[in-house]
């Protein structure tokens, strides 16, 4: 559950949320790391919960020693009030025993905290896209029909890709299959889009092709995308390095080298 | 995934696993998963005394507890507190996971997983792990240890064995600076740590991590010393490496700052009939 780090509870009501899937490439989690981070936004609260695998560890966006050692949880909220934005960062991995209990914890904790909106940044296996998803951006979106109320047109001006539907049996003409929704790699995505269509939760989701490996740039491109709709930056120049890397990305590929192996 | 060579391999995700669809569980399913689960519960057993006064909600008084996670943590603890004699065994808590070994007899868990308390001080507790708590059972496991103790003006030292693979660092670390201390606190902690303050982009996970997340979201004064060792098992030298802690301990706890060589060597086993093979 929700637990203020501030003496009063803060207020969500209007607010947007942004939140990662924990999902192939961790580009969700790369890309709030890289919106926190440059918005400075400061830890309101911790999700609290036996769902994650328990992890800590010192101030990931410290930007100088003072606040370098705060002592950081598996899932925290941060928030920028002039924004009228809230952040949900998840660090760890969700016990596979617990998924649904999170969705519906977080499913819950999204109504009773009165976002109007949610935004869930994921991505899937690019290896799995089928011959149509191959083509063009690796970028896609889904709506739940709640929030397709308000945006249409927002969306509909950026010229974006919706998540294609497909069949469940590529290749089988079985007029009986459906094409249904597929994302896989991603986490909790798919089941969590399919939770929020149910409880009518404003919730869209926008997620990336991507493979595993240095998963920066997709970050960064998940990062603008999302910019592009939600205008977080207020800066209009169109420099790749607007977004400001945070100090716990160090070390991503391992240890320095020793020079005894030369 | 296909490769160049036409050959197919199996590709994993570092963040998620297999996806599973949720299938429509029969009944059957429902309760093996149910009986599993059960299974995995983590459960406290208090001696009769404590049992009686944690009836009713009342709840431990503590002013400070040490917990030990791992060998050489636990065995620290034992060598420099506990070799007092001064300590009450008032409880043990029993988790059942893949890893836990049947034991016929008397069940490992016995000894894995035990609650110390001061005879003359007794809201003093200290508290020796040297079982594997599963990465599902660690939320539970600190919950209904800390659910027991009362959290007013409690400070918690908690002291972890690791492994040196998995510090992080630019500089590349030579054989020689291995076993070394880093602490992590929460927001309450308000003392100086006997050691430097664990660097970024490190992270500990585990028990430790499970007590520092449980006392951060409480505002429960914590503080853990990560022990980086490049030995695996019990080690003298990497018990040691503890030392500094006993200036903190020493101020409520009567202990043993020099203990003989013979009470080190009753934890630590020198030579291992398996590891003959490398001389």
């Amino acid at each position: 559950m929700f637990i203020s780090s501030q003496s009063s509870a803060p207020s969500f009501r209007d607010f947007t949320l942004v939140m990662p899937a924990v999902a192939v490439g961790n580009v969700g989690q790369l890309a709030v790391d890289l919106i926190v981070s440059t918005l400075n936004m400061s830890r309101v609260g911790h999700i609290h919960t036996d769902c994650l695998i328990p992890m800590a560890g010192n101030n990931p966006y410290a930007s100088s020693k003072e606040d370098g050692e705060e002592l950081h949880t598996p899932a925290e909220v941060y928030a920028a009030a002039e924004l009228k934005l809230a952040v949900l960062q998840i660090r760890a991995p969700i016990l596979q025993s617990k998924t649904k209990k999170f969705r519906q914890l977080l499913v819950s904790w999204i109504k009773s905290s009165g976002f109007s909106r949610a935004v869930v940044l994921s991505s899937s296996h690019a290896y799995q896209r089928d011959d149509q998803q191959l083509q063009g951006t690796p970028l896609r979106y889904l709506v739940t029909p709640s929030l397709l109320k308000g945006s249409a047109d927002a969306l509909k001006e950026l010229g974006w890709r919706e998540m294609e539907r497909v069949p469940a049996f590529p290749g089988l003409t079985d007029g009986n299959t459906e094409p249904r929704l597929s994302i896989p790699g991603g986490g909790i995505t798919k089941e969590f889009y399919t939770d929020s269509c149910k409880e009518d939760l404003p919730l869209a989701v926008l997620l990336l092709f991507c493979s595993e490996g240095d998963n920066i740039p997709d970050a960064f491109a998940l990062a603008n995308h999302l910019n592009d709709w939600l205008h977080l930056l207020d800066d209009n120049s169109k420099q790749p390095n607007k977004w400001k890397i945070p100090t716990s990305w160090s070390l991503l590929f391992g240890n320095g080298i020793p020079p005894a192996l030369f | 995934m296909a490769t160049f060579f036409g050959e197919v391999l199996s590709v994993y995700s570092r963040a998620v696993e297999e996806d599973d669809d949720e299938l429509d569980e029969n009944e059957e399913d429902e309760q093996i998963r149910r009986e599993l689960e059960e299974k995995r519960e983590v459960h406290l057993h208090w001696s009769p005394e404590v049992s009686e006064s944690l009836k009713s909600g009342n709840k431990l008084q503590c002013s400070d507890f040490v917990l030990a996670v791992g060998q050489n943590a636990s065995s620290f603890l034992s060598v420099h507190i506990l070799s007092t004699a001064n300590w009450d065994t008032i409880g043990r808590v029993s988790a059942w996971n893949e890893r836990s070994r049947a034991v016929t007899g008397q069940s490992c868990e016995e000894s894995a997983c035990v609650f110390y308390r001061h005879k003359n001080n007794p809201t003093v507790l200290i508290c020796q792990v040297s079982c594997y708590v599963a990465e599902d059972q660690l939320f539970q496991w600190t919950e209904k240890v800390f659910d027991c103790l009362q959290h007013r003006e409690l400070n918690v030292t908690v002291l972890s064995d690791t492994s040196v693979a998995d510090y992080k660092t630019a500089d590349y670390l030579g054989g020689s600076s291995a076993p070394f201390l880093r602490s992590l606190h929460t927001s309450a902690f308000g003392d100086q740590p006997v050691c430097q303050s664990l660097e970024q982009p490190n992270i500990v996970t585990g028990l430790a991590a499970a007590v520092l997340n449980h006392c951060q979201v409480h505002r429960i004064a914590a503080v853990v010393y990560q022990c980086y060792s490049d030995v695996i098992g019990p080690d003298s030298v990497t018990m040691e490496t503890y030392k500094p802690v006993l200036t903190k301990l020493g101020r409520s706890i009567q202990l043993d700052p020099s203990p003989s060589t013979d009470a080190l060597r009753k934890f630590v086993r020198t030579t291992d009939l398996q590891s003959n093979l490398y001389i």
